[in-house]
């Protein structure tokens, strides 16, 4: 079996979990649970499969040791590896507090990380390593870098189901806030889809397509109707989960999760992803630009963006011992946190490159 | 260990100073000076916070202007953003502004600089306290206090608690507690803790960040960074800041080689090569081939592989191997123009033409695709007797094109002369200060995050039925996990009590 049929199985796996965990939320009937976790877990062992299959090919290809060959030099292959980890932290977690509800809220994230493979239409070919790649300090900086990155999907997922259970009240800037980022968030993606779908035949070349045409379809479209659509509908969009939001908080809380339980594996997750991504991600990616390069920082905008992340979970870690910033501040904090993870994994190279010539898709 | 102390004594120092201040100021004037209000603010977790804010979004400034660009690129960026018409007026502000190079504009540095006496402010300004923390023996516990630890347990063991005071204790130091003892009214208690030292981890990791701040103003200024594009064979004793002045490196370098390796018949570079040697007081020193993640140091100065180009107009030496039908070989080195005899025949080449990068358009003509080394080759014509006997592309890449229609071969080993290797060149003394905190940080955010401080009592009263152990511990982080293992420690001692509960 090849890798890539592998991967198609985790892919449907993991988005057929997720509608089964949401089923769960919903009957809370433990045989759907069960097949829930049932599915996630053939989706996390094919997906291993994958991994290993793709780094024996890689391997064959590419003409040098078996660790340089780890398949998580571009983008897709870091994305796969992303989900891989965020997989295997919410399998522990099910398996440690006995709660399966934040399955509805993971494999979400999972699912749509692998979706947006597909839509962006990035390259899955396996390439050989130009030089500046070739080092094991790369290797050491992105598994520990995407491990911090699940985890901060974790806290955000956890973080961002305190807010909807501790807010219901419209004029309260809290739950304003989830409900505002959680409308833009599916509308970025939705437009995302539409982009895909409707430049699918005219592009060539794929990897093209975010870069240039991102929201071409609807936001930034030339007719100035559709990008006048777009913006109602979306704003309709934000104010309608703004107005019904609450409901989601009543479906949650028939659901026993207490929200302390939330903010601790929000903490726990920020306090194991906080270390591993100073190490990781700032650390070993500067001794590797040291030795690539011969400049350990060199504010090049990815370099920029850890950094902010990084700043944005020490706010985090730091809010927590602040007067009166427990619960819902806090919580607000956690899910900025990995906006900003979001923007220094893909905004880089999607947005930014679209206005500079570094950094690509593929 | 004396270090510790010295540092512990600097800081009380400090401290005492910043309390005589405050002393001095509370009995003359009831208000604050300015002084005391300023370390009041720099001592706050809010502040620091609202360093962090600010150096997040100023930060992201520089990533949507490309720093240190020509005008035209941020330019055009600024049109796309704002629109055209603004872009120009947009353009001299932000570069007014300090925009375009920003990370070193006075007003972030300054920002940063402000954020580090925040820290360590905010350090001094706690330190004590927490070091009394870690320095202060662990006491008996008094019975009320019993009742208020956060994690509690409770067994009767059979026997005399004189011999259940060693069973006990025997548990508790095989857990990894080293424990004392107290004399009570009618028992004992045994007492311990571990890890108060990691209270102590938070300010190893702010401390660190320091530390790594100032390798990076070391870094500035003593060290340099320049480039050198070295052609092949050429020696240089400088090396090239950005802005053109020279910058003398107190030895000599010389570049023996350059090759770029691709993988298989592909047009994917796999590693850029440069064959160096240093040369000082007339010797060599080093010789060394490096490569890009492969750098040479000598004497404090680093050079990097990080381009390389065509030197203009060079005139280089082609490496041939000429092999005739009947086993003779040759090895002739030759320029353009020249012309060399295939051993045992009176066959000669003339080398002619030379493309660095040779390949096919549509119509099978030859043409130059690159004007890097991607694929060399060289045109040679031979000739017999002054008549021209065939003639035809030799290309370094490809063996099968060595072969001669009549038998002979002439392989295409190598050029020379011709490439240079551009070099990153930096000297950087404030590295190890880096990553000396770059170690530190990550011991302190390790203790700062995974080790706890725990702390253990344990009662031990005569009671009817033998002898009632009561247990009190608290952890500073991972409570579950300190309640798990003393659930084991009594699960152990009530089972090797054969059950006596
Ligand atoms: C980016 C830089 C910083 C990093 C990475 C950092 C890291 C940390 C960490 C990991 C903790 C422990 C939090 C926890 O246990 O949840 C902490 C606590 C703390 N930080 Fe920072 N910090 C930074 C900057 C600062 C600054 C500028 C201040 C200045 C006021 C500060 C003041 C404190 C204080 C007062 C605590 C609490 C200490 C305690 O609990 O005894 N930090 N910091």
């Amino acid at each position: 079996m090849s890798s890539s049929i592998l991967f198609g199985i985790s892919t449907m796996a993991y988005i057929l979990a997720m509608i089964i965990y949401i089923a769960y939320l919903a009957f809370r009937k433990s045989q759907v649970g069960i097949t829930a976790t049932t599915v996630t877990v053939v989706g996390f062992v094919s997906q291993t499969m994958a991994i290993i299959l793709r780094w024996k090919e890689f391997y064959e290809i590419g003409q040098m040791g078996i660790l340089r060959a780890a398949p998580l030099t571009n983008l897709y292959e870091s994305l796969i590896f992303f989900v891989w980890c965020l997989i295997l932290g919410y399998l522990i977690i099910e398996f440690k507090y006995k709660n399966r509800s934040f399955g509805a809220f993971i494999t979400p994230v999972a699912g749509l990380a692998l979706a947006f493979i597909d839509i962006s239409g990035m390259s899955k070919d396996i390439q050989p390593l130009v030089p500046a790649l070739q080092s094991n300090w790369l290797l050491a900086h992105v598994i520990m870098s995407f491990i911090g990155y699940a985890t901060f999907a974790i806290s955000f997922s956890t973080g961002l189901m305190y807010l909807i259970q501790t807010t219901d009240k419209r004029n309260e800037p809290s739950y304003i806030f989830w409900t505002v980022t959680t409308g833009i968030f599916i509308i970025i993606l939705l437009a995302m889809g539409i982009d895909y779908l409707s430049f699918r035949v005219a592009i060539r070349s794929p990897e093209m397509l975010i870069k240039s045409y991102l929201f071409k379809a609807s936001f930034f479209s030339q007719s100035s109707l559709v990008s006048a659509l777009s913006w109602l509908v979306s704003l309709a969009f934000i104010f309608m989960l703004w107005r019904y939001g609450y409901v989601l908080k009543r479906i949650m809380s028939a659901f026993s999760i207490s929200p302390d339980t939330l903010d601790e594996v929000t903490y726990k997750s920020i306090a194991i992803g906080f270390p591993v991504f100073t190490l990781g991600g700032l650390i070993f990616g500067a001794i590797w630009a040291d030795q690539a390069w011969g400049v350990y920082w060199s504010w090049d905008p990815k370099e920029t963006w850890s950094l902010i992340t990084w700043f944005v979970y020490a706010f985090y870690l730091h809010s927590r011992l602040m007067r009166g910033w427990k619960g819902k501040k806090v919580a607000i904090v956690a899910v900025v946190g990995f906006v900003a993870v979001i923007f220094t994994y893909l905004g880089v190279n999607l947005l930014l490159s679209g206005l500079h010539a570094y950094g690509s898709i593929g | 260990m004396g270090e510790v102390k010295a540092l512990v004594c600097f800081f009380k120092k400090y401290y005492h100073i910043k309390l005589n201040f405050r002393g001095v100021n509370v009995e003359k004037q009831k208000n604050q000076t300015i002084v005391d209000r300023i370390w009041n603010s720099f001592s706050s977790i809010t502040l620091a916070v609202v360093f962090f804010t600010l150096i997040s979004l100023t930060s992201m400034i520089g990533t949507v202007i490309e720093q240190n660009a020509e005008p035209e690129k941020n330019l055009k960026v600024i049109g796309k953003l704002f629109g055209e018409s603004l872009a120009p007026t947009l353009y001299n502000i932000f570069e007014r502004l300090g925009f375009m190079d920003m990370y070193h504009s006075w007003w972030f540095v300054t920002l940063l600089l402000l954020f580090a006496a925040n820290l360590v402010i905010c350090s001094i300004d706690r330190l004590p306290k927490i070091w009394k923390l870690v320095k202060e023996p662990i006491n008996p516990l008094s019975e009320e206090h019993f009742k208020g630890v956060g994690i509690k347990r409770e067994i009767v063991l059979r026997g005399k608690t004189e011999k259940v005071r060693g069973v006990v204790g025997t548990a508790i130091k095989n857990a990894g507690f080293n424990f004392s003892e107290a004399k009570e009214a009618n028992g004992y208690q045994l007492y311990s803790q571990k890890g108060s030292y990691s209270r102590l981890g938070v300010y190893i990791t702010h401390f660190s960040i320091l530390v790594i701040l100032l390798g990076a103003i070391i870094g500035i200024f003593f060290g340099f960074k320049g480039f050198l594009n070295l052609p092949e064979g050429a020696i240089s004793s400088v090396a090239y800041y950005r802005s053109g002045i020279e910058q003398p490196l107190g030895f000599s370098i010389r570049c023996d080689n350059f090759l770029v390796d691709f993988y298989g018949g592909s047009d994917m570079p796999k590693a850029y090569k440069s064959w160096l040697t240093i040369i000082k007081d007339g010797k060599e020193v080093i010789k060394k081939t490096i490569e890009v993640n492969d750098p040479l140091t000598y004497e404090g100065i680093t050079f990097y592989q990080s381009s390389y180009g065509m030197v203009p107009d060079a005139q280089g030496i082609f490496m041939l191997k000429a092999i005739s039908k009947d086993g003779k070989r040759e090895t002739i080195n030759l320029k353009h123009n020249e012309s060399f005899t295939i051993p045992g025949t009176s066959i000669t080449g003339k080398i002619i033409n030379f493309s660095p990068a040779l390949g096919m358009d549509q119509t099978g003509r030859p043409f130059t695709y690159a004007d890097m080394m991607n694929n060399p080759a060289i045109y040679i014509e031979f000739s017999e007797g002054g008549k021209q006997k065939y003639a035809g592309w030799l290309l370094k890449r490809y063996p099968e094109t060595w072969a001669l229609p009549d038998g002979h071969i002439v392989e295409f080993m190598d050029y020379w002369g011709i490439e240079y290797t551009g070099l990153q060149v930096r000297k950087d003394p404030g590295v190890w200060v880096v990553y000396l905190g770059c170690i530190t940080i990550s011991i302190g955010l390790f203790i700062a995050f995974f080790v706890s401080h725990r702390r253990l009592w344990v009662r031990l009263i005569e009671d009817k039925n033998g002898t009632r152990v009561t247990v009190g511990a608290t952890a500073n982080k991972n409570r579950q996990a300190f309640e798990r293992k003393i659930d084991k420690i009594i699960a152990l001692l009530s089972k090797s009590q054969g059950g006596g509960k």
